[in-house]
């Protein structure tokens, strides 16, 4: 693509082609090349190939899973009931998501709108690691079919796992429902845009709900089992606390995260607004993400002080407890703020996927590593459930892609929505009477047609 | 228009909270059990280790063949644990003391308060009047938790079946037996009469006198009668019963007491959280307050809707 755009070709960045003609779908679809251009592109990127690869083995048994059932693609373990694909696929995915609602919180609640270049891209990553989440947890259910069963056909309200059910699917809607501006604008639709601006403070408000819930709940999932979690890892009082709170570094890591990885691999797709404003935007995250790292490290420490543990750190288990919070919470912690007052965005950035890392390891820990420290077996979970996992995410990875090469989420969607705004400012600023001086919104889409 | 236009923004985002809201109860202080509950007593002490329990159990649950047969006593080499399979199986512990190996039976054990069934969430499970836990394996959608929740490691998962897997464990005999006031199958069966079945609290008072007769042959400890909360099945053993296989770290508080914490404060962010943060997002509104100097207006969103 990189070779494409020197070569003279244009971006599809709005509705309208380079010689003024309207852009189809087919065209938007494909970045405004021909197909033969598109296939081009495609073959000569390497990362294809990987990816070719483990869609030529991973898919296979990824259909394989629903024909021959569980036991063939997993370990089918009783003592071991949560393998990879909620250890991992669905416990670490749902934190690293939390962004969404964070950066939705602070452009639309705290009116941070200097964060909002990547604000779209916050969002997209809640939605896609909440779906992915879901699909994880649609290949582990023994009878996925069943899944709208907590919601219309027999409810179990004193569980957990139905609050978590709840409000995963519908904070699902919320996100799908917050992404779709960018995609409304992609498509042609503004009324549909307008309709979804009309109701973002509820959305945000009641993604902050739905989030601090179920983040939490996620948590408190293992509550159910004090004896089989490894008590370093768990805490009846601090559980859903220790869940939500590191899910908030977490989440803003993972923007960090995805944001450098765009920045280097996909250059071309960010607008000048990005490129400018991403080291501003990383620091900010990156203060936020340390407030939430002291703050976890704190009750993590407070929770095993509460129940006087101290004495578990004395065995193997505390040694690869306290390389998580060193390596996973810790050291970034001291990175990110060394980061963000020497204004040094590589080890701001280094910080931040240590962050992912350090979230990562502590579901996985939770779910499967230390779980049933009791028994005398570790579990290793066999190659097919490995495969699958694989696959799952190299499948989030092209989607996640096929949307920022696509949609605006990176950069800001060129529109003529000036008869609209007109249209739209003229009866609101008499309403609003003493806001009259603010006809044009300083930060709305429609003021970039003016400096690009 | 502002105003109206934030309410309703309110309305919609209370209605989408809602939905998630239902009745989110959660379980009572304390429940000591059904008074007329059924219960069977494990004397671990006159159990020989013939297995015919699990054959029984085999037979009337209508479960398939086992790999070795029910007299094969090479299965005592590795420690076991009911699954799909098996609703219940007998493990050989202290395999050189000077009595002799102690044998357990191992099945589900039926807690007064029990954590399957407060985990799920299509609510599967019943704790009947009669004791046992029994459950609907028509809405069971897979998600294991209950496996997670059980303090005993007693349900097992179907997954070998690909079309419709579900969690099985010991119901006791609930269906074909204890609704009709007759014991288990592996209670009839036992040629030692180290099961016994009936009212749990006449078994607890059962227990106590043989301890109380035989203090040399027994541990002093009804295991069951406290534990989590209390379960249908007792046992008796002659030593501690962490060397037979128990898990004796168990609190006497039932499971799910662990969870009412978080589940406590699910009915204050709902509360509070909209409040708050719409508060919050009005007061960033009247001052505008020019962060990094980015942006002058902050009223832009009432434009935009």
């Amino acid at each position: 693509m990189k070779k494409m755009i020197a070569q003279g070709l244009a971006n599809v960045d709005s509705p309208f082609g380079e010689s003024g003609e309207k852009r189809g779908v087919i065209n938007k679809l494909l970045l405004g090349l021909t197909p033969s251009q598109y296939l081009l592109q495609a073959f000569r990127n390497p990362f294809n190939w990987i990816l070719g690869i483990i869609f030529a083995i991973g898919i296979p048994i990824l259909l394989g899973r629903f024909v021959f059932g569980l036991a063939w693609a997993t370990s089918a373990s009783n003592d071991y009931p949560w393998g990879l694909f909620l250890g991992f696929g669905l416990f670490a995915m749902v934190p690293l998501s939390s962004s969404g609602f964070q950066l939705g919180t602070a452009v639309e609640i705290f009116g941070r709108h200097d964060l909002e270049p990547l604000e779209r891209l916050a969002l997209l990553n809640g939605l896609l690691g909440y779906f992915f989440a879901v699909v994880y947890l649609l290949a582990d259910l023994g009878q996925p079919w069943r899944l709208p069963y907590p919601m219309v056909v027999s409810f179990g309200p004193a569980a957990v796992l139905f609050l978590v059910a709840w409000h995963v699917s519908t904070y699902l809607s919320v996100q799908i429902l917050e992404v779709s501006t960018a995609f409304f604008e992609w498509i042609g639709f503004p009324a549909g845009k307008r309709g979804v601006r009309r109701i973002t403070l509820g959305l945000t408000v009641s993604g902050i709900i739905l989030s601090t819930l179920h983040q939490g709940a996620l948590g408190a999932l293992f509550t159910y089992a004090p004896g089989k979690v490894h008590p370093l890892w768990f805490s009846s009082s601090f559980q859903w606390l220790h869940f939500f709170v590191s899910s908030l570094p977490g989440g803003l890591c993972m923007v960090i995260a995805v944001s450098t990885i765009a920045r280097k691999t996909m250059t071309w797709r960010g607008d000048r607004n990005f490129h400018a404003n991403l080291d501003k935007v990383t620091v900010s995250l990156a203060k936020g993400a340390c407030m939430g790292l002291a703050t976890y490290i704190t009750i993590k420490l407070i929770a095993i002080a509460h129940d006087n543990k101290w004495s578990y750190l004395d065995s193997g288990w505390g040694q690869w407890f306290l390389f998580e919070i060193i390596i996973g919470f810790m050291l970034p912690l001291a990175l990110m703020t060394y980061g963000v007052n020497t204004r040094k965005m590589g080890i701001i950035r280094t910080g931040a996927f240590m962050t992912v890392f350090g979230v990562v390891l502590n579901r996985v820990n939770t779910a499967i590593i230390t779980f049933n420290w009791k028994l005398p077996e570790r579990e290793i979970p066999p190659w097919r459930e490995v495969v699958i996992s694989i696959t799952i995410f190299a499948i989030y990875i092209v989607v996640y892609r096929f949307i920022l090469y696509r949609l605006p989420i990176l950069y800001r969607w060129k529109q003529q929505e000036a008869p609209e705004l007109v249209h739209e400012t003229v009866p609101n600023a008499a309403a609003a009477g003493i806001r009259e001086a603010s006809l044009i919104p300083v930060a709305s889409y429609s003021r970039m047609t003016k400096i690009d | 228009m502002k105003r109206r236009n934030f309410l309703k923004a309110c309305v919609i985002g209370g209605a989408t909270i809602s939905l998630g809201k239902t009745n989110k109860g959660w379980a009572s202080g304390s429940f000591d059990g059904y008074p007329e509950a059924m219960g069977v007593l494990t004397d671990t002490t006159r159990c020989i280790g013939c297995r015919s329990c699990e054959a029984a159990c085999n037979k009337e649950q209508g479960l398939p063949e086992p790999a070795k047969p029910f007299d094969d006593k090479s299965v005592f080499e590795h420690e076991r644990r009911p699954d799909a399979k098996a609703y219940t199986v007998v493990n050989q512990y202290e395999k050189k003391a000077p009595g002799g190996p102690v044998h357990r039976k191992i099945q589900c054990n039926h807690c007064n308060e029990p954590a399957c069934l407060t985990s799920c969430f299509v609510n599967a499970y019943t704790k009947t009047d009669q004791g046992a836990v029994i459950y609907n394996s028509k809405v069971c959608v897979g998600c294991r938790n209950c496996m997670i929740a059980c303090p005993f490691n007693v349900p097992g998962y179907d997954y070998e079946s690909v079309l419709n897997p579900v969690v099985k464990k010991c119901i006791m005999c609930y269906d074909t037996r204890l609704k009709v006031g007759r014991p288990p199958a592996c209670v009839d069966i036992c040629p030692q009469e180290a099961l016994t079945f009936g009212k749990r609290a006449d078994l607890i008072k059962l227990a106590h006198e043989r301890i109380r007769e035989n203090p040399g042959r027994y541990y002093d400890h009804v295991y069951g009668e406290k534990e989590v909360g209390g379960t249908s099945w007792l046992y008796l053993s002659s030593t501690s019963f962490d060397k037979v296989g128990f898990d004796t770290t168990l609190n006497n508080e039932p499971i799910i007491s662990n969870v009412k914490e978080f589940l406590g404060m699910v009915p204050m962010v709902l509360s509070i959280w909209p409040a708050l943060f719409s508060g919050i997002h009005l007061l960033s509104k009247k001052t505008p307050h020019d962060e990094d100097g980015d942006h002058t207006d902050t009223t832009q969103e009432d434009h935009k809707s």
